[in-house]
């Protein structure tokens, strides 16, 4: 074991995974310059045809890695931030989530996108997304929000190896955050919530970056007497709704902190699942702490009022226990 | 001039004759009720289609368009399958689940037609990404058409092949429409081939209902993008014979008589057939080859209809492919 940060996570999987794979490449803006700091070491390592720097061109640079993938490559495509998809909506919901199915399974799509959220830092509305639960609506994708540095390595590598596409949200929240990685080998198959701390009153799920407040709160409930159990989602789609039922059927009630705008949300894609198959284990009405229906405004006061905390998280697990 | 034996004639008048019955035959079905959907025909612009396809390896790629039905026809694609797919039928290409503007065909090399006007180009470029990364000989060659030349995804890929040197083939089959709108009223060019200079690659304007004249421009990119010089961009002078979709649009934005005079004057098919007299061919050789392949499309109606629907699990497989890392 040795504890490492979740960008360095990120880029140990990238590495190992070029290094084993040839077909393996990166390409976004400005990787080959290591501009984030998450592609540390690649291009002096695998040269620049490998980690290639692409044109401001999302549309174009998205949709080639779907047709490199097509025939036989594994692109890694770094989107910078993850609202710049939208210029590349096409390509992801009408080439890249519907090619294998259309074509009756011919076609074989594997590659990953990277598209990290970067919230909650006053870069205003067109900069701040997390627009996971947009992405969740199409078939054919699969999401992930890892959310430390053991899955952020495991799961991004287990992406890469996938032969579908994958859309990894790393919350830039978490970027800075250390935690224990394995030496070895790390895969983390995708689709399944990790139960972060257990608990039997309250469950806390959490989506990315939520995980701390989620922690976060459940230690101040603790004090107080109430456990909270804290279910990590990590894979979006395909959605690990066992574990939250279990978790449910244990708790009797249910919180989930979710980052992005609520309506149409995870959060309520949770709710839903939870109210139809899992009502009767229910003692208290479902609770969201997520970001209200308005754009993120310049404004840090502002904008901070209207992302979750775990302040919110503990009131909301009070009103659930009354 | 690129040299044609007698042999890649025969060829290339079978392959053209083989999209003209297959869309007349298709038109007809649906006409009729046997087939639904958006059916956009190729009808008039098979020499664009198969001079393109024959200037490129079984193991080249292409990808087409919504108006792709002659494409994996051209490029060798058997007729009994994709007639299949048209019919919705579980042994159709993509079985039932693309349908006619979706035909696709990885075993002759077709990655697929989507439908989404310029949706195709970064796909091409990136298939001609990965060989150009692997050392692989193969070219890639995209299809698309005038109103496909006004979208960001063929600037895009323009550019990306331009300064990787990306051995692909971007041919814009300019059959005069988008939709109901006149190339005149929506392109800020007369010929297409010119927005290469942008890019800084070859451009070419062919006379697209001439297949050897196609087959010698796509052949010169071809023999380009293999030799590591990287991409090329053709545009062939075409017409779509049929209106934009079969059987449900006003056709009151173009005249008769325009039609009419590509129908009688600009016809591929009549032209090669000429070509080839002058080459030697006779009159009954031409006809039998036509009698085979009208057999040939009887045979693949038949299969078609002889085929099962797929069954109702079909709609949730392929949703992903099976292996996962
Ligand atoms: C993005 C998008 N916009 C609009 C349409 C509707 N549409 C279908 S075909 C077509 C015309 C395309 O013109 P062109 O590229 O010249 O191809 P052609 O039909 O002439 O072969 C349009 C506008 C579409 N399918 N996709
Ligand atoms: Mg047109």
């Amino acid at each position: 074991m040795r504890t490492v940060s979740y960008i360095q996570a990120v880029t140990e999987a990238m590495t190992e995974e070029m290094e084993r794979d040839e077909s393996v490449f990166i390409m976004g803006e400005d990787v080959a310059w290591n501009m984030m700091g998450d592609c540390t070491g690649l291009v002096e390592k695998f040269g620049t045809e490998r980690v290639r720097n692409t044109p401001i061109s999302e549309a174009g640079f998205v949709g080639a890695g779907a047709g490199a993938a097509m025939v036989g490559m594994r692109p890694i495509v770094h989107m910078l931030i993850a609202p710049f998809m939208y210029v590349a909506f096409d390509q992801i919901v009408s080439i890249i989530s519907k090619s294998t199915y259309t074509y009756g399974g011919q076609a074989r799509l594997p590659i990953t996108l990277r598209a990290p959220m970067m919230y909650g830092v006053s870069n205003a509305a067109q900069h701040s997304d997390r627009p996971y639960a947009t992405l969740m609506t199409i078939p054919g994708l699969k999401l992930i929000a890892p959310a430390t540095p053991h899955d952020a390595k495991g799961m991004l590598k287990a992406a890469i190896r996938d032969d579908n596409p994958v859309i990894s949200f790393e919350d830039r929240s978490l970027w800075g955050q250390s935690g224990e990685v394995p030496d070895d080998d790390l895969i983390v198959p995708l689709g399944h919530a990790a139960v972060r701390r257990e608990g039997t009153d309250v469950t806390v799920v959490t989506v990315a970056g939520a995980i701390t407040l989620g922690l976060a709160a459940a230690e101040q409930l603790a004090a107080e007497g109430v456990s909270v159990e804290v279910v990590d989602l990590r894979s979006i789609v395909p959605m690990d709704t066992e574990t939250i039922l279990d978790s449910v059927a244990k708790t009797g009630r249910l919180l989930i902190a979710d980052p992005a705008h609520e309506m149409g949300s995870v959060a309520s894609e949770i709710s839903a699942v939870v109210a139809q198959h899992g009502f009767w284990n229910l003692q208290a009405p479902i609770a969201r702490v997520t970001t209200p229906h308005t754009h993120m405004p310049f404004n840090a006061d502002l904008e901070k009022l209207l992302l979750p905390n775990a302040d919110k998280i503990v009131s909301e697990v009070r009103a659930l226990m009354e | 001039m690129i040299t044609v034996d007698d042999d890649l004639l025969r060829e290339m008048y079978r392959r053209m004759s083989r999209i003209r019955k297959f869309e007349d035959t298709t038109k007809e079905l649906l006409l009729a009720g046997e087939l639904y959907g958006a059916f956009h025909t190729s009808t008039g612009q098979e020499a664009s289609i198969v001079g393109s396809c024959m200037a490129l390896r079984i193991d080249d790629s292409m990808v087409g368009t919504h108006r792709s039905h002659g494409h994996p026809i051209g490029k060798g694609a058997q007729l009994d399958r994709l007639l299949a797919e048209l019919m919705g039928k579980e042994t159709g290409v993509n079985q039932g689940k693309g349908g006619s503007m979706h035909l696709s065909d990885f075993s002759i090399g077709s990655l697929g037609e989507t439908s989404i006007v310029g949706s195709g180009l970064p796909v091409a470029t990136g298939a001609a990404l990965a060989y150009k990364m692997r050392g692989d000989d193969n070219v890639s060659l995209c299809f698309f058409g005038d109103g496909a030349s006004n979208q960001g995804t063929f600037h895009e890929s323009l550019n990306l092949a331009a300064i990787w040197k990306l051995p692909v083939v971007y041919v814009c089959e300019n059959n005069g429409y988008g939709e109901l709108t006149s190339a005149k009223d929506a392109i800020s060019v007369e010929d297409i081939s010119i927005r290469a200079v942008g890019y800084d690659m070859p451009g070419v304007t062919v006379d697209g209902q001439d297949v050897l004249a196609v087959f010698e421009a796509v052949s010169e990119a071809v023999d380009r993008a293999r030799r590591g010089d990287g991409p090329s961009l053709v545009e062939t002078k075409t017409y779509r014979f049929e209106n934009h979709a079969v059987g449900r649009l006003p056709e009151h934005y173009r005249s008769a008589e325009e039609v009419e005079y590509w129908r009688t004057e600009r016809d591929p098919l009549a032209l090669f057939r000429q070509v080839l007299i002058e080459r030697g061919f006779d009159e009954q050789q031409i006809d039998d080859l036509e009698a085979a392949v009208s057999e040939e499309i009887v045979a693949a109606i038949e299969f078609a209809r002889q085929s099962p629907a797929p069954p109702p699990e079909a709609a949730f497989t392929h949703l992903f492919s099976p292996s996962a890392g």
